[in-house]
């Protein structure tokens, strides 16, 4: 590559970290920063070492779990440009992260369940512990007095730690049923506060028996299924807002007396006039005043060609300039502008997946009536049989922690942390919590065209037809621009030649100098080329001197295993289209590599909406895979929805999982583990009733203390568990 | 029976020690990258500057 080029290769513009640096209390300057390329310890070392080198940092941590950087300094000694400038300078790609992003987060949800954790889990230990020594004293000789004791210390352990680390669920419960709802919480909680208040009146009598270790205990596995589930989300969550953090820009405002400073999308006003350079998305929809330049309009149209614009024209915030910067007047505020009307269709859209009932959910409002019911019975029967207020509350008991949906509440969340952590493996990003459920019940899979079928990048289609000498001279002038098809001829590039001259013509093409002889690198009017054959791509012209054009044709190739996934979900029994908002040869011709009869082109992203909303009346479950903004609205009203990892924030944002990789074999494996996952988790249903249905009816006759109970309530849930991990030896065969 | 006087408050005491270092850790932010603490360990410290 020549000189030349370099000057337009640093115009590459990167958001200004000093919008997203935070002030301590302490005064200091605080800044994250996400490093996706960070995977060792060497790599921890290299950038922490990289950091504390610098004048003025006081605090560098790496974390290797949610790849982020978090940065503190004093700001009188350095900047935020030094610190992103050092953490790039030793080989990584450092992105400021915005804080905002979290708000959308509970971060401390993990934290508060460990620490419910750890105070379960110390007192279950103890308590066990002096239970065991009442048991074996009951067989012995201990005396009344000293089992009393160590009741008393039973209760002074276990009652304060049942408040602190029953919370969770007494929370869950309380708020389900202040709406007048049941959830898997309600008997849960109900058993432990009974089991804890009879128990201490059972020692200020000082009765026999008391149930503390029983109820610290169930509490203590209970959490434990609880924080599985939470590191699950947390985690998707956190890859999925770095994701996010990547894209997070500012725009360039020019002030009256021509100076640029950076200022925030949010801050943007009617009339101001800002600078746009080459490379980057337009912040705002606005008109441009000067410059000219090609504008990917795919994010909004899922046109996969270019736009040629120029002052007056009128364009659209989220749209990509790709070859000379402009300078635009803002014409909507941010809240306005076309991609703020999106997201409002993407929010109504939202309503279309409301309905849906997770499965765990549904099996509590048939189950938590029936345990309370069968409990009351029981209560009652023995107080009518005349067996004694606390014999009749024991049995009672006794039925309440067997019934205790333990196995049922640990059924889901272990399947799904395993689900989960198969398919990150496999480079599935699980977003929603219940969309593998919604995943395994699809029956239509509706697929967007540019960028998820195909790479959504021109590539050389008639590289055969053309001398090496042309091609060798065409790509060494293409590495000169940005226009997408330029950039992809570069690729070709063999041999440096010596070229001069070297100028571009916004929206026209290339001219250079080669020993005296002009070359000319552009579209068919800039080559002077005549009008041949219309096809589904694009082109570029290539003119030595006098002599006769040279075409080279683009076509946006399909992703390399796209026609073995189509057949692959056909043969699982789905329904595939194709919805593309994309010209209608380039549609036609891309369902027809792939065998899909049915395809639509030209769809808007009102249109995809319309022929969901079509599918979901003829009573099907939709699942859309898309990847730009003009797919968002359809992704959220889908019923379930996938996305790749190089879609636009937006869009996965709106998905439920997100998939990373050149091909698309992961939507296979997603589906394949969704259903099997659901397979498992009625499998632990079963197990979990078939359990009830011999335990209950001993129960309910007196036959089971509750102490029994709790040992063969765990029994269940550990079977329940052993079960689930059968998804991962599953897993482990295939690879 | 003595015995339990003397030994049950310093088992609750030690459960408590174990307890306390637990949440201790936790709000130092020990468990918040599980990942980078097992590759930490592979440090060498003592080399100088490569």
């Amino acid at each position: 590559m020549s000189d030349a080029a370099r000057p337009l290769l640093d115009l590459t513009p990167r958001p200004d970290p000093a919008f997203f640096v935070r002030t301590t209390p302490q005064g200091a300057s605080r800044l994250d920063l996400v490093v996706q390329d960070m995977h060792c310890a060497g790599c921890l070392r290299k950038v922490e070492r990289g950091l504390n080198e610098i004048a003025g940092v006081e605090y560098a941590r790496a974390n290797l779990s949610t790849k982020r950087v978090s940065v503190r300094w004093n700001p009188a000694l350095a900047t935020a440009s030094d610190i992103v400038a050092k953490v790039n300078a030793s080989g990584f790609n450092a992105v400021p992260f915005d804080q905002k992003l979290l708000g959308a987060m509970d971060e401390g949800e993990g934290r508060d369940l460990l620490r419910a954790l750890g105070v379960a889990g110390f007192a279950a230990a103890n308590v066990m512990l002096l239970s065991v020594s009442v048991w074996s004293g009951l067989v012995t000789d201990m005396e009344p007095e000293t089992r009393a004791f160590f009741y008393w210390i039973s209760a002074l352990i276990a009652l304060p730690a049942i408040a602190y680390a029953g919370r969770p669920f007494f929370r869950s419960a309380w708020k389900a049923l202040s709406h007048g709802q049941m959830n898997m919480d309600v008997p849960i909680s109900l058993a432990v506060i009974l089991a804890s208040a009879m128990s201490l009146i059972q020692t200020i009598v000082n009765a026999e028996h008391v149930y503390f270790d029983a109820s610290v205990t169930l509490l203590f596995f209970l959490l434990i299924g609880r924080y599985l589930d939470v590191q699950a989300r947390e985690k998707a969550c956190s890859a999925a807002q770095n994701l996010l953090g990547l894209r997070a820009a500012a725009a360039y405002l020019i002030e009256e007396d021509g100076s640029q400073r950076a200022i925030a999308v949010e801050a943007l006003m009617p009339g101001m006039k800002l600078a746009v350079a080459a490379g980057t998305r337009l912040p705002a929809d606005g008109e441009i005043v000067s410059g000219q330049s090609d504008i990917d309009t795919s994010l909004v149209t899922g046109e996969s060609l270019p736009e040629i614009v120029g002052p007056g024209h009128h364009v659209f915030a989220g749209t990509m300039n790709l070859s000379s910067p402009l300078v635009m007047r803002v014409t909507a505020r941010d809240d306005e502008t076309l991609l703020a009307e999106i997201v409002r269709l993407m929010e109504s859209a939202e309503q279309g997946r409301a309905g849906y009932v997770r499965i765990a959910d549904r099996a509590a409002r048939l189950y938590a009536p029936a345990v309370h019911i069968c409990a009351a019975a029981t209560l009652a029967f023995w107080l009518i049989m005349g067996a004694g207020l606390t014999t009749s509350l024991t049995y009672m008991i006794a039925v309440l922690i067997v019934t205790c949906p333990c196995a049922l509440g640990l059924a889901v969340p272990v399947v799904q942390v395993v689900a989960t952590g198969r398919l990150l493996r496999r480079g599935v990003l699980v977003k929603a919590a219940d969309g593998l459920e919604r995943l395994a019940q699809i029956d239509t899979i509706i697929f967007d065209k540019t960028g998820t079928l195909t790479f959504g990048k021109p590539s050389l289609a008639n590289a055969a037809d053309i001398l090496p000498a042309d091609m060798a001279l065409a790509a060494a002038l293409a590495a000169h621009s940005r226009h997408p098809l330029a950039q992809s001829l570069a690729h070709h590039a063999s041999t440096p030649l010596d070229l001069t001259d070297i100028r571009e013509e916004s929206g026209m093409g290339l001219e250079a100098l080669l020993h005296g002889e002009t070359i000319r690198l552009g579209n068919r009017h800039f080559v002077g080329a005549e009008a041949g054959a219309d096809h589904s791509g694009s082109e570029i012209w290539l003119r030595r001197g006098t002599s006769t054009p040279v075409c080279f044709r683009f076509t946006d190739h399909l992703r390399d295993d796209a026609a073995e996934v189509i057949a692959a979900l056909k043969s699982r029994g789905l329904e595939v289209e194709l919805l593309s908002g994309d010209r209608e040869p380039a549609v036609r011709e891309a369902a027809a590599a792939l065998g899909i009869t049915n395809w639509r082109a030209e769809a808007r992203p009102d249109a995809k909406i319309a022929r969901l909303q079509t599918l979901k009346a003829e009573g099907r479950k939709v699942a859309m895979v898309g990847d730009g903004l003009n797919d968002a609205p359809a992704l959220r009203a889908a019923h379930v929805s996938l996305s790749p990892a190089s879609a636009t924030d937006i869009s996965q944002n709106a998905a439920d999982f997100i998939f990373q990789g050149a091909g698309l074999a992961s939507l296979v494996e997603a589906l394949n583990v969704s259903r099997q996952a659901r397979r498992l988790v009625f499998e632990n249903f079963a197990l979990a009733l078939l359990y009830n249905a011999v335990a209950v009816p001993l129960a309910v006759a007196g036959f089971v203390t509750p102490l029994i109970a709790a040992i063969a309530m765990s029994t269940s849930s550990i079977t329940v568990t052993l079960n689930s991990l059968r998804l991962n030896l599953a897993s482990r065969k295939m690879v | 029976m003595d015995g339990l006087i003397i030994l049950l408050p310093i088992a609750l005491f030690l459960g408590l020690l174990g307890l306390g270092a637990f949440l201790w850790s936790l709000r130092s932010g020990q468990y918040d990258d599980m990942q980078g603490a097992a590759e930490r360990i592979l440090y060498d410290d003592d080399e100088p500057d490569a």
